[in-house]
């Protein structure tokens, strides 16, 4: 049988184990399919080789479909968001200045307490703070501003780009004072001793959507057999990175020269969840630190949409209403039951939700009868009730 | 008509050198080139250029995504270069691997010969590399299949040819490449010895 050949753009970071994890176990052969992966330098070069037909379907921050769909980007096709591929594997680093204040008020350095770890903040620094994220359209960016809401550290808040390769340097150098950005760049900035790990994303939010599978949409209208066959092959692929004894395996695969390039001993501490939190070598164990399939976790719910859209609307002086319904067209949940249900996906009952209502893991109605979504709080217990017209 | 300010953003000093010499013959323009990564938003933001160009693949771009997002209709914005009336010379330019920023308002007449220079220099460069980069790979399996036959000459007392011809048989037979053949071949020898 001849396969089909698809060029995947991906950014080299842990969470392009889906992409990498299809094509080098098998998953993408089973459906046809043979994956010319290309690794990217910049999320501004994904989108530029997705919106020009350099690839057929890219490994891209959640956030940055929006971003497009709201016309903040390049005058290109249409991007949809068949699914999101990982959930977490964030965190936010401090600036060894800093990690040595919070230590002198006898900060434990945690990881996982976003309060605690905002209060110590908010005790050792006033004023400007600068905080580097790998792109403008990301969830790194709504987590920091999530995080920092309504703290004295808010009107000083400032947030800059700083590619993730380059975000050690940005730290050491003062250019930021902090960050927030996916592995292995955090743990990368403990290795130089250019910073130390304050707190993991999912302490912010339990449930951050972090990539998503994108195409355009000529592709997923023209082409739905490939769609749907991309789509399983990568959602078999997500759900074989969560079983806990493959993902020893997966680190192996990513580490290699082709894929990430790096130690396996650096990219292992994101995806089996033990953080090196400072240059000491003190370890916490962060379990679910990062998710690809668990839980739920590849439903793009239009709700996660809307509530994305508000905030980069609120950021760049745009109508919530307009940008919060023209997010929730992007993210097709549509796509997701039509191609998955094949797959053995069970599919929630509805396609929006109360973002942020879910403290521990829930029972919701679905099509096989009931299904476990992961907790997705806030760590201030806000939540988000989408409007009717962006459900 | 007065020449432009161009920014280039480039850490190879050669290719950054070539840039600019097709950029003057294409007129009488301020060519920057800034060739560090630290600090590019402050820079840029200091020189107020009419036009960026960086190579697509280049890290800093996202840095510059920022800054285009950024600056305020008051504060003379560099808005994302999207030519709306020609789309094929956005796609032209982002294939050669180039990407271009510029100010708003800048009529198309005056981008288009800046962009149609820095795609011509920049096809360049990706041939030169794109040949580069497969003498060397031509090279390391030459030196990988001259160790297998060795290896194969060695164990079975042929003489090179014969071992060469194993190679291709085996090749061949699996439907592979000689030069895959020969670095499986070198790597059990390695476990082996």
């Amino acid at each position: 049988m001849s396969l089909t050949s698809l060029r995947l753009g991906y950014v080299p970071l842990i969470d392009a184990a889906p992409l990498i994890v299809a094509a080098e176990i098998g998953f993408a052969a089973e459906e046809g399919l043979e994956f010319d992966l290309i690794r990217l330098r910049s999320w501004a070069q994904s989108r530029d080789m997705l919106g020009t037909g350099g690839i057929d379907a890219a490994h891209m921050l959640v956030p940055l479909p929006i971003a497009q769909a709201l016309g903040l980007g390049p005058d290109y096709p249409a991007f949809d968001l068949a699914m999101f591929i990982s959930q977490g594997g964030q965190a936010i680093a401090v600036n060894a200045a800093l990690a040595e204040r919070l230590r002198a008020i006898g900060h434990g350095f945690g990881f996982g307490d976003a309060r605690a770890a905002r209060d110590a903040l908010v005790s050792v620094w006033t004023g400007p703070l600068k905080v580097g994220v790998p792109f403008p359209f990301s969830t790194q960016a709504h987590l920091v501003r999530h995080w920092l809401k309504g703290s004295p550290l808010e009107p000083g808040l400032s947030i800059h780009t700083v590619p993730p390769p380059m975000m050690a340097a940005a730290l050491a150098s003062g250019e930021v004072d902090a960050f927030c950005v996916g592995e292995p760049w955090a743990s990368y900035a403990v290795e130089t001793a250019a910073g130390a790990l304050l707190l993991a994303g999912r302490a912010i939010w339990n449930a951050p959507p972090e990539k998503g599978l994108v195409l355009t949409r000529a592709f997923t209208e023209s082409q739905p057999e490939l769609t749907g066959a991309l789509m399983r092959a990568i959602w078999r692929a997500c759900r074989w990175i969560d079983i806990p004894e493959n993902r020893g395996t997966a680190v192996e695969i990513l580490s290699r020269p082709d894929y990430l390039n790096l130690s396996p001993e650096l990219s292992e501490r994101g995806l089996l969840g033990r953080l090196h939190v400072s240059p000491q070598g003190e370890v916490r164990h962060f379990p679910d630190f990062i998710r690809f399939h668990a839980g739920g976790a590849n439903f793009p719910w239009r709700s996660t949409a809307a509530l994305l859209a508000r905030d980069i609307a609120e950021a760049h002086n745009l109508d919530p209403k307009a940008a919060m319904e023209a997010a929730g067209a992007c993210f097709r949940t549509d796509l997701y039951r039509r191609h998955l249900r094949a797959a053995g996906a069970d599919m929630p009952g509805a396609s929006a939700r109360i973002e942020g209502a879910m403290t521990h893991p829930t029972p919701v109605a679905s099509e096989k009868g009931q299904m476990i979504l992961g907790p997705d709080a806030f760590f201030d217990g806000e939540t988000f009730d989408p409007p009717i017209y962006a459900r | 008509m007065p020449g432009l300010s161009i920014i280039i953003v480039e850490r190879d000093r050669d290719r950054a050198l070539r840039i600019v010499d097709g950029l003057r013959a294409s007129g009488d323009h301020t060519v920057t080139v800034i060739a560090e990564e630290t600090g590019l938003a402050r820079r840029i933001a200091e020189q107020k250029p009419d036009i960026v160009l960086i190579d697509v693949a280049d890290p800093s771009r996202d840095v510059l995504e920022e800054l285009a997002l950024a600056s305020g209709p008051l504060e003379r914005p560099v808005a994302m270069f999207v030519d709306r009336s020609d789309e094929g010379l956005t796609r032209a330019a982002i294939e050669a691997g180039v990407s271009a920023y510029v100010v708003d308002g800048l009529q198309p007449e005056r981008i288009r010969p800046i962009l149609d220079a820095a795609i011509a220099r920049f096809h360049m460069f990706h041939k030169m590399r794109t040949e580069l980069a497969a003498t060397r790979a031509a090279l390391e399996e030459r030196k990988i299949i001259d160790r297998a036959k060795a290896i194969l000459m060695k164990a079975r007392g042929i003489d090179e040819e014969a071992a060469y011809a194993l190679l291709r048989k085996t090749a061949m037979d699996q439907g592979r490449r000689v030069a895959d053949i020969a670095q499986q071949l070198v790597m059990a020898a390695g476990l082996l010895t």
